[in-house]
């Protein structure tokens, strides 16, 4: 008996492993080698003809740390995150809840919230070059309309981040509204009869009930705002290229044109391992405070 | 009180909806529309096909929409094999190592492969895929919320069909094909909605391994059409534009209900 469980767990194994080794090989191929290919390649030194790569250290990191535009690129994914996060939410959470409601015409709502997730970031640029060109622009002739000068919001650095942010809330506002509107329609009836028996208004009922059962579904959301306030970067290839003077580059841009347009691998290895950290900080957020919800549902 | 508060919440809705489909419409609107129209906002002006006539003469289109089909199938039929296989293993085998292998596969959530395009593309060039549109879908099949959720879904299946099949001599690729594998199909369904949409739209990984009209997918195509450098005028890359979203919008706009509950389903798991 023993013998044929021993045999039942060894055939196991063995599938186990069979059935593992395509994606096993792909992985590694295309996530832990890189990696590790990215953490060592970020120790040496740029070769040239004349002077072939060789071991350096920390020095590529250290060089990221006295470069200024290094510093801005990270001020700006910074603002970038602490903008786009924040108000995406806020605003996919109206949504559904608007979605949600008894309001008429919500599938044209929901439509309209959602239809700007299925368009490609490149072309959400383009539409949104429309409003910002100086001067043929809809914001510069809604603005004329008021006596107000052109403004080019692309070409100056106090607007053109924000240009960049508007696209990015736009964009992935909609998604979120999908997850919530997912967790919305768990919630059990009874909860709003019994507030309703209770006399609660609308507000006290979404404030003290809804919101608390939210909670589970913002904290998930927020670990894919995060992702993507890392990830989210292709408009910036149509609308600004990162400037004026890099005031609107964000940090997968710059490791971009580090690497493919000024062939500078090492430093961009550098500061790809910086991403990965903070990467790596996001997903701890995730396993420790998101699966922990698993336990209760 | 009521009735006014709701007045107002209904009116905000759908300011928030029109804004949030205006600029679709405006593109839209200034496609079919000559560009001195266009940005005159003159509404009464005559609509005219002559910017998808010069749009579509500019680019290979017919072959960029062939390569995006393409890449999107690839990957399709890729991760659809990988993530079967392994959500399988995960799911339904007991094996040493089984947990550790797992919690690697759920860190590639967070190592994303936009991340790691330097090495990545050191990788397909080794591979000697550079510039071909395999080398564009590969590091995406191996996807680890396909796995995560062919997991969930394998999990839910009750064992005794599992073990009725292999009563009746079914091999274990057989029990996956004829038993796990039919009953996952929403959420096969569901992760194929989400997967071709990425894929559709996905730019920056793709233009760097793409370097010819062959392989190069829409998203690469409509950037570098549009490139200001080009000195195409804005109607144009309107049309340019709705060319390349329409299939994709108009698929959402007939399957919508479909496409959200996709979303819906794959999202909360």
């Amino acid at each position: 008996m023993s013998r044929h469980v021993n045999i039942e767990r060894r055939r196991q194994a063995i599938y186990g492993w069979l059935l593992l080794s395509p994606a096993a090989v792909l992985l590694s191929l295309f996530a832990f080698y890189p990696s590790a290919a990215t953490f060592w390649s970020s120790l040496f030194s740029r070769g040239t003809r004349r002077n072939p790569s060789e071991f350096i250290g920390t020095e590529n990191y250290a060089d990221l740390f006295a470069d200024p535009t290094f510093w801005l690129v990270t001020k700006n994914n910074l603002f970038y995150a602490g903008i786009t996060i924040p108000v995406s939410i806020i605003i996919a959470l109206a949504m559904a809840l608007w979605a949600n409601s008894k309001l008429p015409a919500r599938g044209f709502l929901r439509t309209a919230y959602f239809t700007p997730t299925v368009l490609p970031m490149i072309a959400a640029a383009n539409l949104w070059l429309f409003f910002y060109t100086p001067g043929l622009g809809v914001l510069d002739q809604i603005g004329a309309l008021f006596g107000l000068p052109s403004v080019n919001w692309l070409g100056q650095p106090e607007t053109a981040l924000w240009a960049i942010i508007i696209v990015t809330i736009w964009k992935e506002a909609g998604f979120f509204m999908i997850f919530y509107l997912a967790a919305l329609q768990t919630i059990p009836e009874d909860l709003k009869e019994a507030a309703d028996i209770e006399g609660a208004s609308r507000w006290t009922y979404t404030r003290r009930i809804v919101l608390p059962l939210l909670m589970p579904t913002t904290l998930f959301i927020m670990v894919n705002a995060m992702i993507n306030s890392v990830k989210l970067i292709d408009h910036l290839f149509i609308l600004t290229k990162g400037g004026p003077s890099d005031a609107s580059k964000l940090i997968l841009y710059y490791i971009w044109e580090m690497a493919f347009a000024f062939f500078d691998r090492p430093h961009a290895a550098a500061m790809t391992m910086l991403v990965l950290g903070v990467l790596c900080v996001v997903a701890a957020i995730q396993f420790f405070y998101l699966d922990r919800r698993t336990h209760y549902q | 009180m009521s009735g006014l508060a709701r007045y107002i919440e209904g009116a905000g809705a759908f300011l928030l909806a029109i804004i949030w489909i205006s600029p679709l419409v405006f593109a839209f609107w200034a496609a079919f529309h000559t560009t001195s129209d266009a940005v005159n906002f003159n509404l009464a002006a005559p609509w005219t096909m002559d910017n998808f006539r010069t749009a579509w003469a500019g680019a290979p289109w017919l072959r960029y929409f062939l390569n995006t089909f393409l890449l999107v199938t690839i990957v399709l039929i890729g991760q659809f094999i990988l993530t079967t296989l392994a959500g399988f293993a995960f799911a339904k085998l007991d094996f040493p190592g089984k947990n550790i292998v797992f919690i690697l596969v759920l860190m590639q959530l967070f190592i994303l492969p936009e991340v790691l395009i330097v090495e990545n593309y050191a990788m397909i060039s080794r591979l000697g895929l550079f510039d071909t549109i395999l080398g564009v879908g590969m590091p995406y099949m191996a996807s680890a919320f396909g796995i995560f959720l062919m997991r969930q879904a394998f999990k839910s299946v009750p064992i005794e069909l599992h073990e009725a099949a292999r009563i009746e001599g079914c091999g274990l690729l057989g029990i996956i094909w004829r038993v796990y594998v039919p009953l996952a199909k929403p959420t096969y369904l569901a992760y194929a909605l989400i997967s071709v949409s990425t894929h559709w739209n996905n730019f920056l990984w793709p233009l760097i391994v793409t370097n010819s009209p062959d392989t190069r997918p829409l998203t690469v195509g409509l950037s570098i059409f549009g490139a200001p450098e080009n000195g195409v005028d804005i109607s144009v890359i309107s049309a340019a534009t709705m060319m390349t979203v329409a299939p994709l919008l108009l698929a959402f706009l007939l399957f919508q209900r479909q496409f959200v509950q996709a979303f819906l389903r794959a999202g909360i798991k």
